[in-house]
């Protein structure tokens, strides 16, 4: 599967990427500095600090030059791979190392399970198109598709206080690091069962949806018609010939719901507690730390277009007809 | 343009089908209510009664305590210690029954903002207090602050609405039309915005604003930053639309008897894209709703004192809260229904306009 043509491939995109890159930093740089919040406010108001420290930090922020500068120092740094520090001092690039792969783990659990259960789910109500149950379910994805994240965030959270059943918050319990790695992975994945619900149900909806009209798009194509009419079973019909083209857009579909998830997790990470991307990028949006909210939105942008990539990838590598030029 | 034989009986179609006929419907008395608000709601947006923070919903009772029918009447709460649960409840104070009047004088208000009005729909006798929905940490009354938020956030997106489409359209007209190296420029940037995770766009520019702003700036910047979120992929699609009619006749006809580009543009190309762009906007509107209330739940939309269904939810979010006042959850619910109205609809709309998909 893997031959030059597809490096070649992935070769231009990644360098397609990197205008792109420029211009979202340049854009979210000045997004930013146009904020009136004042990074150093909380220092200054601390009569324990003096001017001198003030300076200094002022010197090591950046913040005396001209925003042109600000911006030119920021990129050389960041080309040289050092993100910088963030207002608290802590190292941004450590910062994102914890949150990352907590959001990643989020993403990617809520994928793989609206995979499993979408695409089955599609099939079947594609499969008794109008009748009640295809009914039922089209009435179920619409209110699906319809709950604001933060409000079922919220409910589940009610649930969740009321029977004790699921932790309220976080992604751990507090003695974590006490416990064997059993109870490890067991202890992760109770935690995490509250945001996945919400952000699985936010997004099955709209796969299940997708992956019916689809289907039912290709059930009604010739070369269905003319399957049947050889006389093949209902099932080779379904499975062979129409399944395997009705899967292929959902594939280019996974990047947009990459992007989607990475956006809807923010609020739910948010009520959760979740220590995830979206909640840092709250946490610095709030407190003007530039260093922090440019490199989580560069981190957000970079695996967002990965996302994208991977989704041209699988498609390329499922459909043969697609080609890598 | 298939359709546009059909479009006289949209609306014909849309009132057959019995989902979309009910979401139109409850659309309708939603944005009946926002219109009316003043005069539907007891309270004034701002009125506080500090004495009654929390207070549960009033309980409106039509049988007196002998069983027989009575004007309807409801109670006060009062506010007491009670020492088993060790923490402050409110119980009814029975020794008085407050009746409830209707279309009595209350709080003065602007009728449309043109009238002036004092009139209430229904509203309690003095001394008394009526929160049907309950009260906030302020006092203020959950139920009137609902209609008045409603007008924000039901009206926000269609604000925006009128800011990202004219804003897309031309962008991707100008875009499309020239093409070359100002088409690549142009389209790298729209590109760019689309590469960041749209919530995350949304909350740096939110963040700009200034804390010390009236309501009305504030509003008005939350519309804009909303128009800026959405314009981008739609601005990519009218581009591919203007592409593929740039080279017919009628533009070729237009240039040769010397249109500007700016006419040709906006009366030869952009009419083209029309019938998209209508259908875009349907769609599109309920999302404008969740991010202006996702905005004001996280405290960057609109600002206390005003409401918005977001920044009602906002309180909900601590666990005492979601616990003992589960009134204050309501305008997460009416979000819900708005936007399940406006879903429907456009699923209709989409099914009409586009009949070979089945979606539905």
């Amino acid at each position: 599967m893997f031959n030059t043509q597809l490096f070649i491939y992935i070769v231009k995109r990644l360098v397609q990427a990197i205008p792109l890159l420029f211009l979202v930093s340049v854009i979210s740089f000045f997004i930013i500095r146009l904020s009136p919040v004042d990074p150093l406010a909380e220092l200054r108001i601390n009569p324990s600090i003096s001017q001198e420290t003030l300076k200094a930090e002022e010197k090591r922020l950046g913040l005396d030059k001209p925003l042109i500068i600000q911006y030119g120092l920021w990129l050389k740094s960041f080309l040289k791979g050092d993100l910088g520090v963030s207002v608290t001092g802590e190292k941004v690039s450590d910062k994102l190392m914890e949150r990352i792969p907590n959001t990643l783990l989020l993403t990617g659990v809520v994928i793989l399970l609206t995979w499993l259960v979408g695409i089955p789910l599609g099939i079947y109500a594609a499969l008794n198109w109008k009748k009640p149950v295809d009914r039922m379910m089209t009435i179920l994805t619409s209110i699906g598709m319809a709950v604001p994240s933060f409000f079922f965030a919220l409910l589940l959270l009610i649930f969740a206080v009321k029977t004790g059943w699921f932790p309220t918050g976080g992604l751990t319990c507090y003695d974590f690091s006490t416990y064997s790695p059993l109870h490890k992975v067991l202890d992760v994945m109770h935690h995490l069962v509250l945001p996945v619900t919400v952000l699985f149900t936010l997004s099955l909806s709209g796969l299940q949806r997708q992956m019916r009209g689809n289907l039912l798009d290709v059930l009604g194509s010739d070369y269905v018609k003319f399957a049947r009419a050889k006389g093949l079973s209902e099932n080779k019909v379904v499975y062979k010939h129409a399944l395997r083209n009705a899967i292929n857009p959902m594939v280019t579909l996974l990047g947009f719901e990459f992007a989607s998830l990475l956006s809807g997790a923010a609020l739910t990470e948010y009520v959760f507690q979740y220590p995830g991307l979206g909640r840092l990028i709250l946490e610095a949006v709030m407190k003007s730390d530039i260093n922090l909210v440019m490199a989580s939105l560069m981190m957000g942008t970079i695996m967002l277009i990965l996302g994208n990539l991977i989704a041209d990838i699988l498609l390329k590598t499922v459909d043969p007809r697609v080609s890598v030029n | 343009m298939t359709y546009c034989r059909k479009k006289d009986g949209i609306l014909r179609q849309i009132l057959r089908d019995r989902y979309s006929l009910i979401a139109l419907v409850v659309l309708l008395l939603l944005y009946l209510a926002i219109l009316f608000a003043d005069f539907l709601a007891p309270y004034s947006k701002e009125f506080s009664d500090r004495h009654r923070a929390y207070a549960p919903p009033s309980k409106v009772y039509t049988i007196d305590e002998n069983g027989r029918f009575s004007r309807p009447y409801t109670y006060n709460y009062v506010r007491y210690f009670d020492p088993d649960e060790f923490k402050i409840t409110y119980k009814q104070d029975r020794s008085k029954k407050f009746y409830l009047k209707f279309f009595a004088k209350g709080e003065k208000y602007k009728f449309l903002g043109l009238i002036p009005m004092d009139r209430h729909l229904v509203s309690v006798e003095p001394e008394g207090r009526l929160f049907l929905l309950g009260t906030d940490i302020n006092g203020r009354d959950v139920f009137s602050r609902i209609l008045f938020g409603g007008r924000i956030s039901l009206t926000i997106g269609f604000l925006a609405l009128f800011i990202s489409f004219p804003l897309g359209m031309l962008y991707g007209g100008v875009s499309g039309y020239f093409g070359g190296v100002v088409d690549n420029i142009m389209m790298r940037i729209s590109e760019a915005i689309m590469s960041i995770p749209s919530f995350y766009l949304l909350i740096i520019l939110a963040a700009i604003l200034p804390a010390n702003m009236t309501s009305i700036q504030r509003f008005a910047l939350i519309v804009v930053i909303l128009a800026l979120i959405g314009w981008a992929g739609f601005s990519r699609v009218v581009r591919g639309m203007v592409l593929s009619v740039k080279n017919q006749e009628f533009v070729q006809a237009a240039e040769s008897i010397g249109a500007s580009k700016k006419r040709i543009i906006i009366k030869h190309l952009l009419p083209q894209t029309l019938s998209y762009v209508i259908v875009a906007m349907t769609l599109s509107v309920p999302s404008y709703i969740l991010s202006e209330s996702g905005l004001s739940f996280l405290g960057l939309g609109i600002q206390q004192p005003d409401a918005s269904w977001g920044n009602m939810l906002k309180e909900a979010q601590e666990y005492v809260n979601i616990l003992y006042r589960p009134w204050l959850l309501t305008p997460g619910f009416l979000i819900f229904v708005a936007v399940l109205s406006f879903n429907l609809i456009g699923d209709t709309i989409r099914d009409i306009l586009d009949p070979k998909s089945k979606m539905r």
